[in-house]
This record gives structure tokens, C-alpha cells and sequence, in this order.
């Protein structure tokens, strides 16, 4: 876009703004038009919510011709006498676990894996970067009768103890190569000042790790709100649910007949989602770029 | 804004009980900077979880699923060692040829058109403009909720006969129905999910565009070539490492499709078998039938694709992708 000519740089802008009016214009178009195809299906689900169920499969505007606000009421009735509020709190049990979970052993199996010197370590390192590639499908099998032999079948405990464990090699392999940003200096200073790993892992990585702990928290928090595989699996006493599973059984069952209280529930059980992300966006998508892009 | 105070107050819970052991250890290594025996033994103390998981949950699974793809274990029945029997008895199952099709043609549908939907809008947001922060979170946004049951669900009704998409296409004379019930269509269902979750690609794209220098646009532009040939030669080459992670993760994902799956297609993958993916039919096997030694030769199956189709593309990469300067991996 730089015209390199001799004229005046006054003139030169002059004539430039009405081109360049036109292609803003088209860019805001182009933009525009792909915003509304994205947005389109959270607008209908959010104007479904209050449609009358008979209205809701019809219809293809955004906009409602009348307003129901019974399709809330019947989806804070939850299913099989357990109300809605017990499901969100069982999804964020799940989800505030995952994430203490991920934040305490991602971070110290990273700081060895990227800061530490012991044999065996690039074989460590080298199975972390399989498992990101490994269909985990696999183990699930075996995975499931080791957690039948353990009696936990139906707790949530198969659910979280793979992020106590640092199995999460995504968040292993972020906290990496965030720490490779991290000088060298840093350490070997406080080194020679006495300090010991722990010390040094402690007082300096943590500290420095931040961004990347709450990209991992956000995360986490998010993909544990969303999973349905684990639950389908371990979880079969419905006051157990996490809302994936709720939503999957309301589908089933009550969703023939009440549709607007199938919508409305799946309006609230993505609330907390896009609030999160409204909140942390800045981190996250500077997450997913840079340890995207190192890769 | 609750994650932050958890954030900072879990390191100092952990800090807490870690003087101790640092200055103990502190105090040995004044001795000898950097000790290599004390890094180890820190190194190795790190680990322990990570081993102890790795060795019960991951590593034991794998060998253990293998063996169990050459038994006809069945969850309540027990089983047999059988050697090759369930390998074979794959291509005789109408089911397997089924499911590899649905799953083959949603990966060639999904990662191509995913990726250039997203190379294309992350092209256009890379230009100083004004507005750009707004819309790369807009359409990043339906990445955070798009494998989720609640969208399924949604899109479930987007698709449905009489629903939103069979009204649009019978403007232009479609008479197809909903996607949902029309099994030569029904997949489509599933790669507009996907594309719709172009925002995640188009992050990483972003961050991509920004880093070519624009001194090589220039140089070109002086030269003469036009915007296609600086795509072609400029933009294709130094953004090749991003597009080949693209690529490798989105391929590896598209293998694994399994949630909107299961709750449009159920475990029948309906209708008429047109979106019985691959990993619905492994779940299906497992837990419904309990047929889990038949599974698992189906889950070693699915692990020597996505193993076979990697190391093609690390092969493929080595020639088409290009690293500026040094080599970094």
C-alpha cells in the first residue's frame, strides 16, 4: 500500500482516502457478513428460549412474535425433580477441581520437563508430545476397567485425578514453552544467591508463570464445562449430572414435549462460557496464539 | 474474574509447605553450585505424579488395550486370547466400512474448508483497521462452545425439517429437507459445525501473518507482482510451519470427532448409518454391547490411522515447509 512518489505527502493522503473510504467499506462489509452467519445460531438459540414451543421449530427469523418466559421456569425445574441448580454445581465441582488440578501439577511437571537436567528426561518429554497426538479413544477402555477395579466408577474421581497427574499434555507442553521465554539468567542468578529448585520454582517461575496459569485456568475450566465423553462414561446416577449430561437426558426424554425448556436449558448451560470468555479474552486468544504457533 | 484470586492464592498454599524443604536442600547445594545430583533428585521428585499417572493411566492402558484387541473380552462374559481374529473380523463388519467412510469424508470435508475459511478471514483482519479486536473475539468465540451438547442440541433444531436451514434452502428451490433427516446430506450437518469453529485456526493464522516481514511485500510489490502472486510466493512459504500445525492438529481432532456426533447421530449414528463416526462406533462396541475386546482392536485400528496419516505429513512437511533462517522445530 505505500506509494513511494515524490509528490507531497498531503496530496498523496488526499487522494487516497476516497479508495481507500471504498475498501474500508468492503472490509466492514465483508466482516459484517461473516459476523452474522456466526452469530446467527446464538441469536436464534437466545430468542428460542423464549419462543412458545410450538413456535420454535418453524421459525427462522431471530425475532420472537411473542415472549414466554415460562420455557425459564419449566427448565429451572431441572429433570426427574431435581432442580437445574444442582446440575451447575455439579459441573462446577468438576470444573473448579480440573482446574486446581491442572494448575498444580502442570506446573511443576513443565519446570522439570523444560527447566531441569536428569536422564530421561527427552523420553519424558517425547511422550508428552505423543499423548498430544494420540487418539485417547485407546485407552479408554482399560482406562475404564483399572477405575471399575478401583470402585470409583460413578464419582467423579476418573473424571479429575488425570489432571492431578499432569496427564493433560496440552497444558504440559503450554507451560513449556512459556517457560522457555523465561531467561535463563533469572535462575542462575538466584542460584548463585543460594536459593535451591524449589526456591527457584517457587519464588520466580510461579510468580512468572502467571500468564500462563490463568490461560490454563480459563481453559480448562471451559473444555471440563463442555466434556460429555467422561461423564457419559463414569457418571449414571442423574444427581450426579454435569449439564452435558442433563442436556443429553432432558433431550431424550422431556425435549418431545417441551421444547422451549429444552432451549431455554441449553441457553443457560452456555452462560457461564461466554461470560468467561467476555471477561478473559485477551488471555485466552493470546494463549492459543502463541502456544499454538511455537508448536 | 474469580479465577484470578485461586490462581494466585494456590501457589501461595503451595509455598507454604515449600521453605522447609527448599532451604534444607538450599543449604547442601551451597556446597556445590548447581548440583547435578540435587537437580535430579528435584527433577525426579517433579515427575513422580506425572510417572505414577503416565505408568497407570496412559502407558499400562496402551499396552493393555493392545492386548485386549487380541481377546474377545466382554465386560460381563470375560474372554479369550483370539490373536488376529478381531483384526479380521473388521473388514468382514458392514459397520467398520461404515464408519471409516463417514469419518474419511468428514476429515476431507472439515480440515480443508475449516482452514481456508479461516486463513481467508485471518487475512483480512491482519490489515490495520479499525473494529479488528472485536471481530476476532466474535468469531473466536464459537470455538469455546461449539463441541459442547448444548450447541449439538441447537444445531440439532437449526437443521431439523421445517427448522431454519430447510426454509433458507427452499428459497433457492431445495426440497432436500432438514440436513438431519436426509442421510446424503446429514454429515454436512457436521462440517458446518466445524467450519463454525474457524476462529481457533484463525487465532493461530493471525499470529502467523503478523510475524512475515513487511519488507518481502514491498520488495515484491516494487517488482511488480500483484496481490495474487505475493499470496502465492510471499504469504504460502513464510506461513508454512502455522499452516502445517493447522493442518497436523485440526486432522488429528477431525479423527476424534465424538460429542455433536453422538447426541445428532446417536449410537446408531442415524440416520442410515450416515453419521456413525468412527469413535461413536468404538463407544458403542465398548459400552453398549461391552464387546471391549472388539473395541479395542477398533480403537488400535483408529491409532494406526491418525499414526499412518501424522508421518505423512511430517514426511510431506519436509519439502513444503519452509523455516526462515535457522531450523526451528
Amino acid at each position: 500500500m505505500s506509494v513511494a512518489t515524490e509528490a507531497p505527502r498531503v496530496i498523496a493522503r488526499k487522494r487516497r482516502t476516497g479508495a481507500d473510504r471504498a475498501k474500508s467499506v468492503a472490509w466492514h462489509v465483508a466482516l459484517l457478513a461473516v459476523l452474522v452467519v456466526v452469530l446467527y445460531p446464538a441469536f436464534w438459540v437466545l430468542t428460542a428460549s423464549v419462543r412458545e414451543t410450538s413456535d420454535i421449530l418453524t421459525t427462522i427469523s431471530p425475532i420472537p412474535t411473542s415472549i414466554t418466559w415460562e420455557n425459564f421456569a419449566s427448565a429451572f425445574d431441572g429433570l426427574a425433580g431435581i432442580p437445574l441448580w444442582r446440575f451447575f454445581w455439579n459441573s462446577f465441582v468438576i470444573a473448579a477441581l480440573s482446574v486446581v488440578g491442572i494448575l498444580a501439577s502442570c506446573s511443576i511437571t513443565a519446570y522439570a520437563l523444560g527447566r531441569l537436567e536428569f536422564p530421561g528426561r527427552k523420553a519424558m518429554f517425547a511422550v508428552v508430545i505423543a499423548t498430544l497426538l494420540l487418539p485417547g479413544q485407546v485407552m479408554l477402555i482399560p482406562q475404564y476397567l483399572i477405575f471399575a477395579e478401583m470402585d470409583v466408577v460413578n464419582t467423579i474421581f476418573p473424571l479429575v485425578i488425570g489432571k492431578f497427574l499432569g496427564l493433560d499434555a496440552f497444558f504440559v507442553f503450554m507451560y513449556v514453552q512459556f517457560l522457555r521465554g523465561i531467561p535463563r539468567e533469572l535462575d542462575q542468578a538466584a542460584t548463585i544467591d543460594g536459593a535451591g529448585h524449589f526456591r527457584i520454582f517457587f519464588s520466580i517461575m510461579l510468580p512468572l508463570l502467571r500468564p500462563a496459569i490463568v490461560t490454563s485456568s480459563i481453559f480448562t475450566f471451559i473444555w471440563s464445562w463442555n466434556d460429555f465423553m467422561g461423564p457419559l462414561i463414569y457418571l449414571h446416577e442423574i444427581e450426579k449430572f454435569p449439564l452435558p449430561r442433563l442436556l443429553q437426558s432432558y433431550n431424550n426424554t422431556e425435549a418431545v414435549s417441551n421444547y422451549g425448556g429444552m432451549m431455554a436449558m441449553t441457553l443457560l448451560s452456555l452462560v457461564p462460557v461466554v461470560l468467561f470468555f467476555l471477561v478473559f479474552q485477551k488471555f485466552l486468544i493470546k494463549g492459543i496464539a502463541t502456544s499454538g504457533v511455537k508448536g | 474474574m474469580s479465577a484470578s484470586p485461586s490462581t494466585t492464592a494456590r501457589p501461595a498454599a503451595k509455598g507454604a509447605g515449600a521453605p522447609t524443604a527448599g532451604g534444607g536442600r538450599g543449604s547442601a547445594k551451597r556446597r556445590t553450585p548447581i548440583s547435578r545430583r540435587g537437580e535430579r533428585l528435584v527433577g525426579y521428585t517433579f515427575m513422580t505424579p506425572w510417572i505414577i499417572g503416565s505408568l497407570v493411566f496412559t502407558v499400562g492402558p496402551m499396552l493393555w488395550s493392545l492386548y485386549l484387541s487380541f481377546t474377545d473380552y466382554h465386560l460381563i462374559l470375560g474372554g479369550d486370547f483370539i490373536g488376529l481374529d478381531n483384526y479380521r473380523a473388521m473388514f468382514d463388519d458392514p459397520m467398520f466400512g461404515r464408519a471409516v467412510k463417514v469419518t474419511l469424508l468428514y476429515v476431507l470435508l472439515a480440515v480443508p474448508l475449516k482452514l481456508i475459511a479461516s486463513l481467508a478471514v485471518a487475512m483480512l483482519l491482519t490489515q490495520s483497521r479499525r473494529g479488528i479486536g472485536f471481530y476476532r473475539a466474535a468469531f473466536y468465540m464459537p470455538s469455546l462452545i461449539a463441541m459442547s451438547v448444548g450447541i449439538a442440541i441447537v444445531w440439532k433444531a437449526l437443521f431439523a425439517a421445517g427448522g431454519p436451514q430447510d426454509q433458507f434452502m427452499s428459497w433457492f428451490g431445495w426440497e432436500g429437507g432438514g440436513f438431519i433427516g436426509n442421510p446424503s446430506v446429514s454429515i454436512l450437518m457436521l462440517v458446518l459445525l466445524s467450519v463454525w469453529t474457524f476462529g481457533a485456526p484463525m487465532v493461530i493464522f493471525m499470529a502467523g501473518l503478523l510475524q512475515v516481514p513487511a519488507e518481502l511485500h514491498e520488495a515484491a510489490e516494487v517488482d511488480g507482482a500483484g496481490k495474487w502472486h505475493r499470496f502465492v510466493h510471499i504469504t504460502i512459504p513464510m506461513l508454512s510451519p502455522v499452516i502445517f500445525f493447522n493442518v497436523l492438529m485440526e486432522t488429528v481432532h477431525a479423527f476424534q470427532l465424538f460429542g455433536p456426533a453422538f447426541i445428532i447421530g446417536g449410537t446408531a449414528g442415524g440416520p442410515a448409518w450416515s453419521t456413525l463416526f468412527y469413535t461413536v462406533r468404538i463407544y458403542a462396541l465398548a459400552f453398549v454391547d461391552l464387546r471391549m475386546g472388539y473395541a479395542s482392536a477398533w480403537a488400535w485400528m483408529l491409532v494406526l490411522a491418525v499414526g499412518v496419516v501424522t508421518l505423512i505429513m511430517f514426511r510431506a512437511a519436509k519439502n513444503l515447509v519452509y523455516y526462515a533462517g535457522e531450523d526451528n522445530k
